[in-house]
């Protein structure tokens, strides 16, 4: 028996691999799938950036809630039930006409989940993660978003407790439109910083 | 080690490295704040939540684990921090999930390397072993030395193991903008030392002051850092 025999040097597929460890674990009393399958589904059902949306559209239609919004970001959240794992701790940056605000985790994923949902694959990898903070505007720019030379960008390392939600601006010309008619048109870039409405 | 973007240089790697933890027992490829050469980003206006089952699996895997074991926020980023760098950066998102999940329960000792290449039918590379070491001061601090519009700088001390100050600050100086509380500090409690209360700051930093001269006016950075990363500027 060669000394390879415990080190085989081709690496075992990924579905392989999940399939080890969650064999593993599920034989030690670990995991139970069908109760974390539940939890899975509330991720898919519930949580994502509609719940983000209701937050800025009554910010934009109730100036008392967009004021406690941006002075206890979770408290105001929490009116509608979003929280819990990666909101515990929110703060809402507004944008202005002389400001704009970007969102970013450079060391890893950290985004508001109750807020957001989960992040996409873009936010989490090295390209947004690594230029975000060097070349916010050309960034921007590349994505298609051009901010005025005369706007700060203001990037927002998610680095360690905070998660951040942007309060974009009201587009012009929603002036007519009710709270849940507002909802419809934030989307989730708008809320990360990486688009204008 | 190579941070250049071209998938196919980093598989090559990939291949050639991915067990050799002497090579790449190098700290820090997730600090990815600044570094050059990942090139356009990948953007999609909406995606689903996982694109394949095994992405699912993997979520659910480490969900799990973190609701059945209760690791720290710092054990289970460091968790997937000690890749090996070359593994990191040519694997998908939740690849990341997986290896840190599996590294933690053969370090808590559900299973082994052995074992899991066993059932895997093939190579099951984990992150390497943890380097981190506990500071000497271990004093919960709940007071903030600092207030809003305060000059401050970050330490710079690149530390073996886990930590939430990211390479790009160090020794750079910034403005405290918001004063969060106190809170425990990951350091710590990723290296079994439990939960330390730490105060945080929001600092912002000008472009310039992190970039210099490719730095650009009228771009701020606003970063999350524990006052233990903080000094008085120079």
């Amino acid at each position: 028996m060669t000394t390879d025999h415990h080190h085989p040097t081709e690496m075992a597929p990924i579905e392989a691999r999940v399939a080890a460890i969650e064999s593993v674990l599920v034989e030690n009393g670990v995991l139970d799938t069908d109760a974390l399958d539940q939890i899975v589904q509330h991720f898919e059902d519930n949580l994502g950036p509609m719940n983000g949306a209701k937050v800025v559209a009554r910010a934009w239609s109730d100036p008392d809630y967009k004021q406690r919004l941006l002075a206890d970001g979770t408290a105001a959240i929490a009116e509608f039930g979003f929280q819990g794992p990666e909101g515990e701790y929110m703060v809402v940056v507004e944008n202005t006409p002389q400001v704009h605000n970007l969102v970013v985790c450079t060391l890893c994923s950290c985004y508001p989940w109750p807020t957001l949902g989960l992040p996409p694959k873009w936010y989490k990898a090295p390209a947004y993660r690594s230029r975000a903070v060097r070349e916010p505007r050309k960034l921007l720019a590349e994505m298609g978003t051009d901010i005025p030379a005369d706007v700060e960008i203001r990037v927002w390392d998610s680095s360690a407790e905070a998660r951040y939600l942007v309060l974009p601006m009201r587009p012009d010309g929603t002036d007519d439109m009710s709270e849940e008619q507002l909802a419809g048109i934030v989307t989730r870039d708008s809320m990360i910083g990486v688009q204008r409405l | 080690m190579h941070l250049v973007n071209t998938g196919g240089v980093v598989e090559k790697f990939d291949r050639q490295w991915i067990d050799r933890r002497t090579i790449y027992d190098v700290d820090g490829v997730h600090d990815l704040g600044g570094l050059d050469g990942f090139g356009p980003v990948e953007y999609t206006p909406s995606e689903p939540l996982f694109d394949e089952d095994w992405e699912r699996r993997a979520f659910r895997l480490m969900i799990g684990w973190i609701g059945a074991q209760n690791p720290s926020g710092g054990q289970f980023r460091h968790s997937i921090e000690r890749m090996a760098p070359a593994h990191y950066l040519s694997s998908p998102y939740y690849e990341h999930w997986l290896t840190g999940a599996a590294t933690m329960a053969v370090e808590a000792g559900f299973t082994t390397q052995d074992e899991l290449d066993r059932r895997a039918g093939g190579r099951f590379p984990l992150s390497a072993a943890d380097r981190g070491v506990l500071p000497d001061d271990l004093t919960p601090r709940t007071t903030p030395r600092y207030a809003v519009g305060d000059e401050v700088r970050v330490r710079e001390w690149h530390p073996p193991g886990h930590t939430r100050a990211p390479r790009y600050v160090q020794g750079r100086r910034g403005t405290v903008v918001r004063v969060d509380g106190a809170y425990d500090i990951d350091d710590i409690a990723a290296h079994g030392g439990g939960s330390v209360a730490d105060p945080l700051y929001a600092v912002r930093f000008t472009s310039r002051e992190l970039w210099g001269e490719a730095g650009a006016d009228g771009e701020v950075v606003c970063v999350n850092l524990f006052e233990r990363y903080l000094e008085d500027p120079r």
